[in-house]
């Protein structure tokens, strides 16, 4: 039995808003999964190794690759410099060259292996210093120019969670409001359910109930929106980008699933607190 | 039961009575009269707790308002029937429902035998599925008595229960409360009518309080 009358604009405005709301935050979290999923896939590469390559007169080799590997050791940002051993550079052009490549009559370059702290070194200064005292010696960090990506992506994928965030305080105010203004239109009830002996929480319930159930349906139907939104995008193959790559990818179509009863319980929270707030203003 | 000791209360800054002194306690049965205006409601309001005395005790059941907190307070009034002046119905709900919310606010099982055999007692029969707002006064008196009365209360408070009722019917509603005061009930009934107190000094020793310059009364000896 509904103590509380039915409420005919607030159930609406409830709905609606959860309903945007659910929506809305499944594009976020789509977007989220797909700026985590760039990141990863742009910072593998990024954890590959950089090389500087040496290519001098015989003469002076083992003299440039010294002052290099010493270059390397004093520069901020370098974990480890490795001088790749001429077998194990033979064994690296084997699958091209054969096995019987006569390394010590060709002219290779020397390799060393650079790899970075994860705060990175400075590449343009690195070079600089490589071009002054090594002029046989280049730096080749083809993957470097990743590094702005991956920190765009994870810079994108903090936006989206704080969107997500914003979504879940805004649905908590406008869930607040529309509570208050169902509690403020049933103050009569709410003094005569007191009067009668009527306990807070045997009140507050009558309202708590009915605003989680709506923005659990207003959220379920938001979100089932959304999600059909997201199948439906058009595939754009590997060119994309990120657009390629936003939407959920096999169990990923679980997350927005969390997406309603998150929002029942923002709306639980919000309305108990609307109503406590409240009847403490009655007798 | 109920206690008030000393108790002084005004709306807004002059006091309308002060010094007020009075125990509800088991099975005592009191009548409230006095001029329009004077306080009967405000004195019947202060017993269940909507008001807070200005100066002075309230007791509730040998605790003090003051410390009962919200559910202790509720508590309290599940165990007070109350029959308001204005009767103060949910105009959404059945009368039936209406007769019930005492118990569905308790939380408590609705004994539908027991609403429903109360209602044709006092009358109401044919209206068990009306709304409030459709019933005349005096149907809406009868069923603000009965909802009073549905939990069985310890206490019983009544403002103004007869007022739009022909004295039959003001008889058999009375009797109905004398029986539950004969159970144990302590009555407290607000009334203008003094046939009404003479029909009920004729079968409980009833105590007739009167509020009248700022103050609380025992009168009787002139009826
Ligand atoms: N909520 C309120 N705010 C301010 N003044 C009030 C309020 N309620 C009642 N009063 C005033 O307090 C006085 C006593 O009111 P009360 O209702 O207790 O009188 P009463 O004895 O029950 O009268 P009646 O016999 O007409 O029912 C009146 O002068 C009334 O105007
Ligand atoms: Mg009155």
């Amino acid at each position: 039995m509904r103590v509380v009358p039915p409420a005919g604009q607030s159930a609406w405005l409830t709905l609606l808003i959860a309903g945007a709301m659910a929506f809305l935050c499944v594009f976020a979290l789509a977007l989220s999964v797909a700026a985590d999923r760039l990141a990863a896939r742009w910072g593998e590469a990024l954890s590959r190794t950089a090389t500087v390559r040496i290519s001098a007169p015989p003469t002076q080799m083992d003299e440039q690759t010294a002052i290099v590997l010493e270059v390397l050791r004093t520069t901020p940002g370098v974990a480890t410099a490795r001088l790749i051993p001429d077998d194990e550079q033979g064994a690296l052009l084997e699958p091209w060259f054969g096995p019987d490549l006569p390394l010590d009559l060709l002219a290779l370059p020397r390799l060393v292996e650079v790899t970075e702290t994860p705060e990175g070194f400075d590449a343009m200064g690195l070079r600089l210093r490589l071009a002054a005292e090594a002029p046989g010696a280049v730096l080749d960090d083809h993957t470097r120019w990743r590094r702005p990506l991956v920190e765009a992506a994870a810079r994108l994928r903090g936006l989206a969670v704080l969107s997500m965030v914003l979504i879940g305080g805004a649905t908590a105010a406008m869930v607040t409001l529309a509570a208050s203004a169902s509690l403020a239109a049933n103050a009569q009830v709410i003094a005569v359910l007191r009067l009668v002996g009527a306990r807070d929480r045997f009140i507050a319930r009558a309202f708590v109930r009915r605003f989680t159930l709506r923005a659990l349906i207003g959220a379920a139907l938001g979100t089932a929106a959304g999600m059909a939104a997201l199948l439906a995008m058009p595939d754009t193959g590997e060119s994309g980008g990120l657009l390629s790559g936003l939407g959920f990818a096999g169990p990923e179509w679980l997350y927005p699933l969390a997406v309603p009863p998150l929002a029942a319980v923002v709306a639980w929270a919000a309305t108990r607190a609307a109503a406590f707030r409240v009847l403490r203003g009655v007798t | 039961m109920i206690e008030l000791e000393t108790v002084a209360h005004g709306y807004d800054g002059a006091e309308l009575f002060s010094d007020v002194t009075l125990q509800l306690g088991d099975g005592s049965f009191h009548f409230l009269t006095g001029p329009s205006g004077a306080g009967k409601t405000t004195l019947l309001r202060l017993c269940y707790g909507e008001l807070v005395p200005t100066r002075g005790t309230v007791r509730f059941f040998g605790q003090d308002r003051r410390g009962l907190g919200r559910d202790g307070l509720a508590f309290a009034r599940q165990r007070i029937g109350v029959v308001h002046q204005d009767c103060r119905f949910l105009d959404h709900l059945s009368l039936r429902d209406n007769v019930a919310l005492p118990l569905i606010a308790g939380e408590r099982p609705v004994p539908d035998r027991d609403v429903d055999d109360l209602m044709a007692w006092v009358g109401l029969k044919g209206h068990v599925q009306a709304l409030p707002p459709s019933l005349s006064g005096g149907e809406r008196q009868r069923a603000a008595l009965a909802r009073a009365v549905i939990t069985s209360p310890e206490v019983l408070l009544a403002d103004e229960p007869t007022g739009n009722l022909d004295w039959d019917m003001s008889v058999r509603l009375l009797s109905l409360l004398i029986e539950l005061n004969r159970m144990g009930t302590a009555v407290l009934i607000a009334t203008h009518d003094l046939n009404l107190i003479r029909a009920a000094k004729a079968q409980v020793s009833a105590r007739v309080l009167r509020i009248a310059g700022r103050r609380l009364h025992l009168a009787g000896a002139e009826l």
